[in-house]
């Protein structure tokens, strides 16, 4: 199945009934599937007429208690970032994809992890923070998919999946996920004060009103309780390794080809790939690198989650980088040269 | 002893924050009484906007969401569409309705969404302290545009006209509240948009002309006679879509 169809099934698996989302190349397999899904399953598929107007009825349909889903890619999504804002200020779930694609700017619609920021740094303005799946393969983004719903349910929080176009654009055989059966209760939404007191979803409080700071407090600790109940990484080949990689998605299957090349010619060498970008696995990094004489990480970007290795690193052990941004695949030949001018 | 006026019920015992004399108090008002005279307080969700009206969540007894500045119209999709036996009203000014929240605006009416605007045109942003509106009239002085707006920055958009062009709206029309008769013309309005609604009929849009008199350094009374001599001419009220029949 194709990485956006598998997504959007996932999807529909969750029990998402609502999307609304607006075209853009590599994603547009998502809203398309999702017009022919949705009226079959008795769910709503809009296509609005821009991302900002997309995600504020992300907005209205997640206020109304509603699982709903939106997807785009890289300059989509920075359309986005207002009402990523406002979800996570207002503590409202839904799951917001986007199908990375090359930047700045308009860019190439070709792949890209050059999002990385801008999904594990807030994106758009304030502080909060966006849970962040990083799937490597199509059957990871379609379980992750359905971990996205459940986990923006029981934190009542915007989550997003970033996948580079590669995995959104690619076939592979997958096991559709099943459904979680997990139940949320929303007493908190907007359905009409009909029997009890009248519901508020809102963002804004004036001061010298103390609901804001009182917000970002549980905004905190939510953040806090997710960074201590999500720690998800995969480890290959580390335990006799000297050298460890670090990458993610797409980069981190063309790290595994690089691996066996290097280990064929005696090179001990490893990989250390998270699988969600925020929380990330600092401490599981950390202990992973112990005793390794250095760390490359290696993005298609000119170094973005490299910053979170050095935070996990702490100065432990060297941490060197490696990336292209572009549109371009980087090659295991060019991972090899980069490596060997460390050794 | 008979209560002969009394707050509407689906409005909170609250002193509101509004200036003495502005339209938003009335307009509230006004809503709040329909609210209660169809019945619809517990299957009511308001939007409420960015502007003076930002805090309308205090004010109304319903279930109320917050938007983001100009996205009222498209928050509303996404909750009538997840909620279609609710009635959902979206209370919008100027600057939020017709600048930035344009897009949203526009296509939710061609979409014919099944949703209330409440559309209050006093052609100033109020709440950021008397800038130019897009409603602004030509001539008009605000804080960014001294010397009065002239032609090199844009013309009044005249919404309930630019609405009326499309196919999907069964209701536009333009009312004002500078007297006690035309409240209560603007309260049938208000009351046949919801009415509209609550029977599926479709996209309903109430335009009100309502004085900012602290930014238009006018005394409320004057404010009012303003919109009746000057505001009105170029925002002519009336009905400009009916799509089943004004009711009589």
């Amino acid at each position: 199945m194709k990485g956006n169809e598998a997504m959007a099934e996932s999807a529909i698996i969750a029990g998402c009934r609502y999307y609304f989302g607006y075209p853009i190349t590599p994603q547009n397999d998502v809203p398309e599937y999702m017009s022919r899904r949705m009226p079959a399953v008795d769910g709503v598929f809009l296509q609005a007429e821009s991302e900002v107007a997309a995600i504020n009825m992300v907005i209205g349909a997640s206020a109304a208690g509603k699982r709903v889903m939106t997807s785009s890619s890289s300059p989509g999504i920075s359309l986005k970032q207002e009402g990523i804002s406002y979800l996570a200020g207002m503590n409202l779930p839904a799951v917001v994809a986007n199908i990375t694609r090359a930047g700045p700017g308009l860019g190439d619609v070709t792949t890209a992890q050059s999002d990385y920021f801008q999904a594990t740094r807030g994106g758009g303005h304030g502080d909060y923070r966006t849970p962040t799946f990083m799937p490597g393969n199509v059957q990871e983004l379609a379980d992750m998919t359905v971990a996205a719903f459940d986990l923006a349910d029981a934190y009542r929080t915007p989550v997003m999946i970033i996948a580079d176009a590669t995995i959104g654009q690619m076939m592979e055989p997958i096991t559709l996920p099943k459904p979680t059966g997990k139940v949320f209760e929303k007493p908190w939404a907007l359905t009409g004060a009909k029997g009890r007191a009248k519901n508020i979803v809102r963002s804004l409080w004036l001061y010298p009103d103390p609901g804001l700071p009182q917000n970002n407090e549980q905004l905190q600790k939510k953040y806090a309780q997710i960074e201590r109940e999500y720690r998800m990484y995969e480890e290959y080949k580390t335990s006799d390794a000297d050298y460890l990689f670090v990458a993610y998605g797409t980069t981190a299957r063309i790290v595994r080809e690089v691996i066996g090349m290097l280990r064929s010619e005696g090179i001990k060498a490893g990989s250390f790939r998270p699988k969600m970008g925020w929380p990330y696995p600092y401490e599981e990094l950390r202990a992973c690198a112990k005793g390794k004489k250095f760390v490359l990480t290696v993005e298609m970007s000119y170094g973005q989650m490299v910053d979170d290795v050095r935070i996990g690193m702490n100065g432990d052990i060297p941490v060197h980088f490696y990336g292209k941004a572009g549109g371009v695949i980087l090659t295991t030949k060019d991972i090899i040269t980069a490596f060997k001018g460390y050794i | 002893m008979a209560v002969v006026y009394s707050r509407p019920r689906s409005i909170e015992d609250v002193p509101f924050h509004y200036c003495p004399g502005c339209g938003h108090s009335i307009v509230h008002k006004l809503i709040g009484e329909c609210i209660d005279e169809l019945a619809i307080l517990e299957n009511t969700v308001l939007v409420a906007p960015v502007g003076c009206a930002v805090n309308a969540y205090n004010y109304f007894k319903c279930d109320t969401c917050e938007a983001a500045h100009g996205r009222a119209a498209a928050v509303a999709t996404g909750l009538k569409r997840s909620l279609p036996d609710n009635i959902v009203i979206s209370y919008q000014g100027d600057g939020d309705l017709a600048s930035i929240g344009m897009a949203e605006t526009i296509h939710a009416a061609n979409r014919g969404e099944k949703i209330t605007i409440v559309f209050i045109n006093n052609t100033i942003y109020g709440m950021t302290s008397g800038q130019m509106a897009p409603t602004t009239l030509i001539g008009q002085k605000t804080t960014t545009s001294t010397k009065g707006r002239n032609d090199s920055m844009g013309f009044p958009i005249d919404m309930c006209k630019l609405i009326s062009t499309l196919e999907a709206p069964v209701y536009v029309v333009r009312s004002k509240v500078t007297s006690a008769a035309s409240a209560l013309k603007t309260k049938k309005h208000i009351k046949r948009a919801l009415t509209l609604q609550k029977e599926g009929k479709g996209y309903t849009f109430v335009e009100i002309l309502s004085n900012c008199n602290t930014n238009w350094k006018m005394t409320p009374l004057d404010s009012n006679k303003w919109i009746d001599s000057t505001v009105e001419k170029v925002f002519p009220l009336g009905v400009f879509v009916d799509k089943f029949g004004e009711q009589k």
